[in-house]
């Protein structure tokens, strides 16, 4: 400490502290600033598997250099994946839309056929073309923070018009779909409203802030939690599953017994 | 020898003459001030007839009951006012949420009054179930033709009724103000602006200006509450004393015709019955409102005009006025600066017309057939072609438009494009009817052959008998005479010529309903058929000894 002090008049200490105070503005802003916030810090190993990965897996359709293909007649192949970020992956091939089954309309969910750290070396690579947005910190995805209410609000208004506001999903055009949204982990909502896959618009942070975000998976948390409380749910799709209900089961049940008084009769 | 027994006896018999003399003063008592007696036993000795295809109405008019009983205890809750207030109840995702105190006493009653999500969902359901009982209600009567002289007022009735529960089903939907209740008032509103001319001092006069407003939940309630269930509580008394007075139908049979009524006197079996069914019925929809949730407002959250869920319908009943809706394309033209809404103004009309064919049907059939006598037995359908043909091509058209209405769900179930389906309705909704006329119209004419084939012939019993000379007879087992009346019971209408006062339109007309019909069995066919039988059975009697088991069968006894 003597020694640091007796030299706080040397010339150069006013640069040392500039670039100290530099340091710390620019560290803590990388800290604090969402966006560049990597969760996760990805190795050159990581990149390198995710890249054998890509090649063996991912390829065919988004070419050699993830710069995308299209066929001879000009329709899309695969779109280019040069800064789509590591959430667009984790969000793809974590829920299993990527690698595709078939063609169609869009992607349909099904089981992973990459784990966890496949996926992971996978986003490191796709991450390494070009910078995009990342998977989302822990803080954004804990609903202990979020508002519900607000939350709802902003789903009603944002979601609920192709999601239904059950969250049991909707008919897009031409066999595309919004799926369902309740019962999905709130880190894929996250990079789903980030990155807008399959034909979701992007809500990026200027629409939706984190704390936006965060509020939406909290809502969808909580509706997923409160369940129905009037009974069967009859899958949330509204009137025509109960009209439908009506007309099958209530129905049978009444021409039952009526059958039943009018046999007693004989 | 004992003097106990007729001691015991007298007893009794004292017991029995007091309760009778109490009984006798009390219905005196009544009587001299009530003069009921006559009516009582007028009514106790009416007779019913019994079929179970003849309970729909019962089971309409007691969730109409269910409707009433729930519906009071909503409304000690219910508070229809659009004054807004912070929600802080239970249910969190909505805590600090600015609504309506429609919404925020819907809620209470969901979430905090006890019993009430179970008064609420009964209420619901037993509306939807009210709706349904009057369509199969109406099904029976249409394809029966029931609805024959001297009963088409009461089909007017009938009719006015279900329109009232459309009413009553769309007034009370929107109450709880949520999105969804929103979404279908905006399509009201839509819908009443497209009318020309008045339309946009229509909309604001319900309204009480420009949509929402305020004033719109306050006056749905007075009409939900009072207005259109006095409506319906009154014609159901009319439709009823209605029913007394023409009796009810009947299906032929022996002993049923057309100038009485086989079944149950009102006391006691059929009013037992009735009041049995009825706590069926009550028991039913508590046991689906108790098991299965309906209408979760809370999910679809307090109205706001701007958001519009996927998936938002109206209830079944009022589905097929969206589904015209979504196969229309939009076509609106602007004359002298003003825009005309062909999109809304056509299914308007559509919807006014098959309405109007439902509602004028029993006369349009009246004055084809120049029918003028008293029916009061039940027709079978199949007897009646062009009647059933036309009665499912309805259905078959309506059932498109509810189908059309739900295309997002079906598009999503079947993982089909919502396009191509929409495409596929509107191609339906003109053929479908049509090929459903066609296919009704053959299967009854089938049916009718073999009827009548049976009537003649009796039963094939699929045993052969070879005679000494080589031929095969089949065994026929003939019908008694009670199965056969049954079957040549029933009406012939020819197809009439033009001139003669028969206008060449009803001519037309005649010739659409009857041109292929079957003849009913003639008595002299009947007398041929029987004698042939008989003859056949001579000779399969003789060539079997009267033994009709075939070899096998003699070696296994």
């Amino acid at each position: 400490m003597k020694a640091l002090a007796a030299r706080r008049h040397h010339p150069m200490a006013l640069l040392v502290i500039l670039l100290l105070a530099l340091v710390a503005t620019g560290g803590l802003y990388a800290a604090l600033q969402p966006q560049t916030a990597q969760a996760e810090a990805y190795t050159d190993s990581d990149v390198e598997a995710g890249e054998a990965l890509f090649l063996a897996n991912c390829a065919t359709c988004h070419g050699l250099d993830a710069a995308g293909q299209t066929d001879p007649d000009g329709q899309t192949l695969g779109p280019s994946l040069i800064g789509v970020g590591a959430a667009a992956v984790d969000f793809q091939v974590g829920t299993g839309r990527m690698p595709m089954q078939h063609s169609g309309a869009q992607a349909r969910e099904k089981p992973q056929q990459m784990n966890e750290e496949q996926t992971r070396q996978l986003a490191a690579y796709v991450a390494s073309l070009g910078p995009g947005p990342a998977v989302p910190d822990e803080e954004w995805l804990d609903t202990s923070q979020g508002d519900a209410t607000r939350g709802g609000e902003i789903f009603r208004i944002n979601c609920a018009m192709c999601h239904n506001a059950a969250g049991a999903g909707g008919a897009l055009t031409r066999g595309k779909y919004a799926p369902p949204v309740v019962g999905v982990e709130g880190k894929h909502v996250y990079e789903a409203m980030d990155t807008g896959p399959q034909n979701m618009p992007v809500f990026n942070e200027t629409n939706l802030s984190p704390e936006d975000k965060r509020d939406v998976i909290t809502y969808l948390e909580a509706l997923d939690e409160t369940g129905s409380p009037g009974g069967i749910s009859l899958g949330s799709l509204g009137p025509v599953t109960e009209g439908l209900y009506a007309w099958t089961i209530i129905l049978s049940l009444l021409i039952g017994s009526a059958v039943w008084l009018g046999a007693k009769a004989k | 020898m004992t003097t106990t027994t007729p001691s015991s006896r007298k007893q009794s018999s004292d017991g029995d003459t007091r309760l009778l003399r109490l009984g006798a003063v009390g219905g005196d008592f009544l009587d001299q001030r009530l003069s009921g007696a006559g009516f009582v036993k007028f009514f106790a000795r009416k007779v019913f007839p019994d079929h179970w295809s003849f309970m729909f109405g019962e089971m309409a008019l007691y969730s109409f009951v269910i409707l009433l009983i729930s519906g009071t205890f909503l409304t000690m809750f219910f508070d229809p006012s659009m004054e807004e207030v912070v929600y802080t109840g239970p249910y969190t995702a909505l805590q600090g949420e600015t609504v309506s105190r429609a919404f925020e006493s819907t809620m209470e009653i969901a979430f905090e009054v006890k019993g009430g999500l179970l008064f609420r969902q009964m209420h619901h359901w037993a509306a939807l179930v009210f709706m349904v009982a009057i369509f199969v209600h109406m099904f029976r009567v249409f394809f029966t033709g029931a609805f024959r002289k001297p009963r088409e007022l009461n089909w007017l009735i009938g009719f006015t009724l279900m329109i009232l529960g459309m009413a009553a089903g769309f007034s009370g939907y929107s109450l709880p103000d949520d999105v969804l209740s929103g979404n279908g008032l905006r399509i009201a509103d839509g819908l009443m602006k497209a009318i020309p001319i008045v339309g946009t001092y229509l909309s604001m006069l319900l309204f009480g200006g420009e949509f929402p407003g305020t004033d719109i939940i306050p006056r749905l309630f007075t009409i939900h509450i009072l207005l259109v269930p006095a409506a319906i509580l009154g014609l159901i008394v009319i439709h009823l004393v209605l029913v007394v007075v023409h009796k009810h139908t009947q299906y032929a049979g022996p002993g049923r015709t057309n100038r009485n009524v086989v079944g149950h006197p009102v006391l006691p079996v059929f009013g037992a019955k009735a009041g049995g069914f009825f706590f069926l019925v009550f028991g039913i929809i508590t046991l689906i409102s108790a098991t299965t949730s309906i209408n979760a407002m809370w999910v679809y959250g307090p109205y706001d005009p701007s958001p519009v869920s996927a998936g938002s319908q109206p209830d079944w009943y009022m589905l097929w006025t969206d589904g015209g809706l979504r196969l229309i394309p939009g076509w609106e033209f602007t004359i002298f600066g003003y825009v005309v809404s062909l999109n809304m103004l056509i299914p308007m009309a559509i919807y006014g017309a098959m309405l109007a064919f439902l509602a004028l049907f029993p006369f349009i059939e009246a004055w084809v057939t120049g029918d003028d006598r008293e029916h009061h037995l039940a027709d079978k359908p199949y007897n009646a072609p062009v009647r059933t043909g036309l009665g499912v091509a309805w259905i078959v058209m309506y059932l498109i438009l509810v189908l059309a209405a739900s295309n997002d769900l079906i598009a999503i179930a079947l993982q089909l494009s919502i396009n191509d389906l929409t495409w596929l309705f509107r191609i339906s909704f003109f053929v479908g009817p049509v090929l459903a006329f066609y296919i009704t119209k053959r299967l009854c004419l089938s049916i009718q052959r073999h009827k009548r084939d049976l009537a003649l012939h009796g039963q094939e019993t699929s045993r052969i008998v070879r005679t000494g000379s080589g031929d095969m007879i089949e065994i026929h087992e003939p019908l008694n005479e009670y199965d056969r009346w049954e079957l040549i019971a029933h009406d012939d209408y020819r197809p009439l010529k033009a001139g003669k006062g028969v206008s060449s339109l009803r001519a037309k007309a005649t010739s659409f309903f009857f041109k292929d019909r079957i003849e009913p069995v003639t008595p002299a066919e009947l007398r041929a058929a029987l004698e042939h039988a008989g003859h056949e059975k001579h000779v399969i009697d003789e060539a079997t000894g009267g033994d009709y088991r075939t070899p096998a069968e003699k070696v296994v006894h």
